[in-house]
């Protein structure tokens, strides 16, 4: 097999790889120095989450009612609260509530979006057209809106906010995978795949479904955001987690009382907030830029 | 079957477009055999019906396209009325098809061996991970990929446009089917490939005893590889022979046409020859002979009466008026 053809072929194999796939991380990583901070941010507020019974000073309901309404201070970083417990504590506790709303309903309602785009791009026709017609309305409702109805319908818990925050963001996703599914359905290697007497679901699996995942990934770190910024107006409005249970917007909601006497109160979850809403969207926007077909040439 | 040494038989295929505008013939009422072992051509131009053939034989019509009669018969069974579980079992183990455009036709995000072994494993569920990987690096060997083991484990990108083409056949044949179709398989790929991917289909007839119903425009294409040919023209068949026989004994006007068509080297350098005109709307076919607006001996038979096709010698037929009337036009 050593004809010129054949040699010619293993060279410009050889030549592809020297661009191997390490490289290439590493330049993507330079291009992106913002994106890469803020992975790097969403991992230490991650870890923080997961080990914050470690790193916390005091207990998440630790009261000390002698020490109220203290400003920050080198024994309590972001001062106490109404009833003497530490906020700062009260944060890192709330940061795991808050995160995994942020996160849980985002993958349900991307596996909901997931199913339902499929189905509906690939079969079309009246399945089609009542998927979509469904996620019409549903886009057309403000999210906050509609999950302050279910919250309302199902009553105040954090089971049913995680039940709220997932019935809203499938609509989107719903939608971007449909469309793809509508381009990939008809090229060749779909075509390829069923004269191979690939059935329809491994197709929609196996080979739709993959080239979805970039803009999937898109979808969700912006997705993740938004249900963290929903859980804390929902809790802010009292209707999202309930006391004794830290989160996020809950601390903001109970400290709202003291706005202008004790504004640390609000400051500390409040920037929490933004700097993980931050991270999360030039994350996305990080991998956009990488993951976008168009937007390489750029 | 009508007859025992075919592996497929089609009859009076038709196989409609059903637009808006109005029913689009693409394929009209063709008859084609395929014998056992042997590589069956079925040539014409950009529109005649070709690909929607072989579409029709896979069932892969899209809608507005489907099947609107006649029979498509393979071992005794007419594909054209299974139903698509029924028929998904034997493409690909049976019959099964390699595709124009070797860089589209794999999925860029699967790995060339991976996209391969989906064939075995869809149709021997039994058959273990390891066991199919096995038989795919085999089948890459057998194809001519050199390094089977590390092609493997390659994204289509990393491969050239004739590797890939190698790795489309080594997918159609991993099953050993009873019939490969090729839809135009090098006519993506330069000169020098495709005589190595033709080489590489005959040389897989010549150990498999498979039959080959290859689709081309290429008449070069044919005289290479093929043992019958059928020449398409407007959804209908309007030539069929053995190969040297059709380019011996040429019948038909159009098939005419076509081998002047063909550039030879020193043989008048000014001008290539064309056919003159386009094929036919097929909304708006003439009324007698589909070709009679480009063929240089149309009169005035030829554009009210439909031909049909004839036994101009032997095993060779055209559907040419003046083929009727006795003898070569």
């Amino acid at each position: 097999m050593a004809d010129p053809q054949t040699l010619n072929e293993t060279l410009q194999s050889q030549i592809g790889e020297q661009d191997g796939a390490r490289e290439k991380l590493l330049r993507l990583c330079r291009q992106n120095k913002l994106a890469v901070v803020s992975a790097v941010v969403i991992l230490l507020i991650l870890l923080m989450a997961v080990f914050a019974p470690l790193i916390a000073p005091y207990g998440e309901a630790e009261q000390d009612a002698l020490n109220r309404l203290q400003p920050p201070s080198a024994e309590h970083w972001f001062g106490t609260d109404e009833l003497g417990r530490d906020v700062f504590s009260r944060v890192l506790y709330g940061s795991r509530l808050s995160l995994a709303i942020g996160i849980l309903p985002s993958i349900v309602s991307l596996a909901i979006g997931i199913l339902a785009g499929l189905l509906a791009g690939y079969f079309g026709g009246w399945l089609d057209y009542i998927i979509m017609r469904i996620a019409d309305v549903m886009l057309s409702i403000p999210s906050l809106l509609l999950a302050m109805v279910v919250m309302y319908t199902l009553g105040s818990s954090t089971v049913n906010l995680f039940v709220a925050l997932s019935m809203v963001g499938w609509a989107s996703v719903a939608r971007v995978v449909r469309s793809q599914t509508l381009s990939i359905k008809e090229s060749e290697y779909v075509e390829a795949a069923r004269s191979i007497g690939v059935s329809r679901w491994t197709i929609m699996r196996r080979h739709i479904l993959p080239n979805c995942i970039p803009s999937l990934i898109v979808l969700f770190t912006l997705n993740v955001p938004s249900a963290i910024l929903s859980e804390s107006s929902l809790s802010f409005l009292g209707i999202g987690a309930q006391p004794p249970a830290a989160s996020w917007g809950l601390i903001v909601n109970q400290a709202k009382q003291f706005l202008f006497t004790q504004p640390w109160l609000c400051l500390a979850p409040c920037v929490a907030i933004m700097i993980v809403v931050l991270a999360f969207n030039f994350l996305g926007d990080g991998l956009r830029d990488v993951l976008d077909p168009y937007r390489k040439n750029q | 079957m009508e007859n025992e040494q075919n592996v497929l038989e089609i009859r009076g295929l038709r196989s409609y477009f059903f637009t808006e505008k109005g029913t689009v013939p693409a394929v009209d009422g063709i008859d084609l055999d395929i014998p056992r072992g042997k590589i069956v051509g079925l040539v014409g131009e950009s529109g005649c019906g070709k690909s929607m053939t072989a579409k029709s034989i896979m069932g892969l019509l899209r809608a507005p396209g489907r099947i609107a009669g006649g029979s498509v018969l393979f071992e005794g069974r007419d594909l054209a009325r299974l139903s698509d579980r029924e028929l998904r079992r034997i493409c690909g183990r049976d019959i099964s098809m390699v595709f124009q455009e070797p860089m589209t036709s794999l999925n860029p995000v699967l790995k060339v061996g991976r996209q391969v072994r989906e064939t075995l494993l869809v149709h021997d569920r039994s058959l273990n991970k390891q066991e199919a990987r096995r038989q795919v690096i085999e089948m890459f060997a057998k194809v001519g990929i050199p390094e089977p083991e590390r092609r493997y484990d390659c994204y289509p990108h990393e491969l050239s446009g004739g590797l890939r083409q190698r790795v489309m056949i080594a997918m159609a044949m991993v099953c050993r089917p009873k019939l490969l179709i090729a839809d135009e398989p090098t006519t993506a790929l330069d000169v020098t490939i495709e005589a190595q991917i033709l080489r590489l289909m005959r040389q897989l007839r010549d150990e498999t005893g498979m039959s080959v119903l290859i689709i081309t425009h290429n008449l070069g294409v044919v005289a290479e590889l093929c043992d019958l040919v059928y020449v398409m023209y407007a959804g209908r068949i309007v030539e069929q022979a053995e190969t040297f026989d059709l380019f011996d004994h040429t019948a038909h006007p159009y098939t005419r046409g076509l081998l002047a068509s063909i550039p030879r080297i020193g043989a008048n350098p000014d001008r290539l020859h064309t056919i003159p005109g386009v094929v036919p709307n097929l909304l708006h076919l003439p009324k007698g002979c589909a070709f009679c607006n480009r063929c240089e001996l149309a009169d005035e038979a030829c554009r009210t009466a439909s031909p049909e096709l004839v036994e101009v010698g032997p095993r060779h037929k055209a559907r040419c008026l003046r083929c009727q009337k006795g003898g070569n036009a």
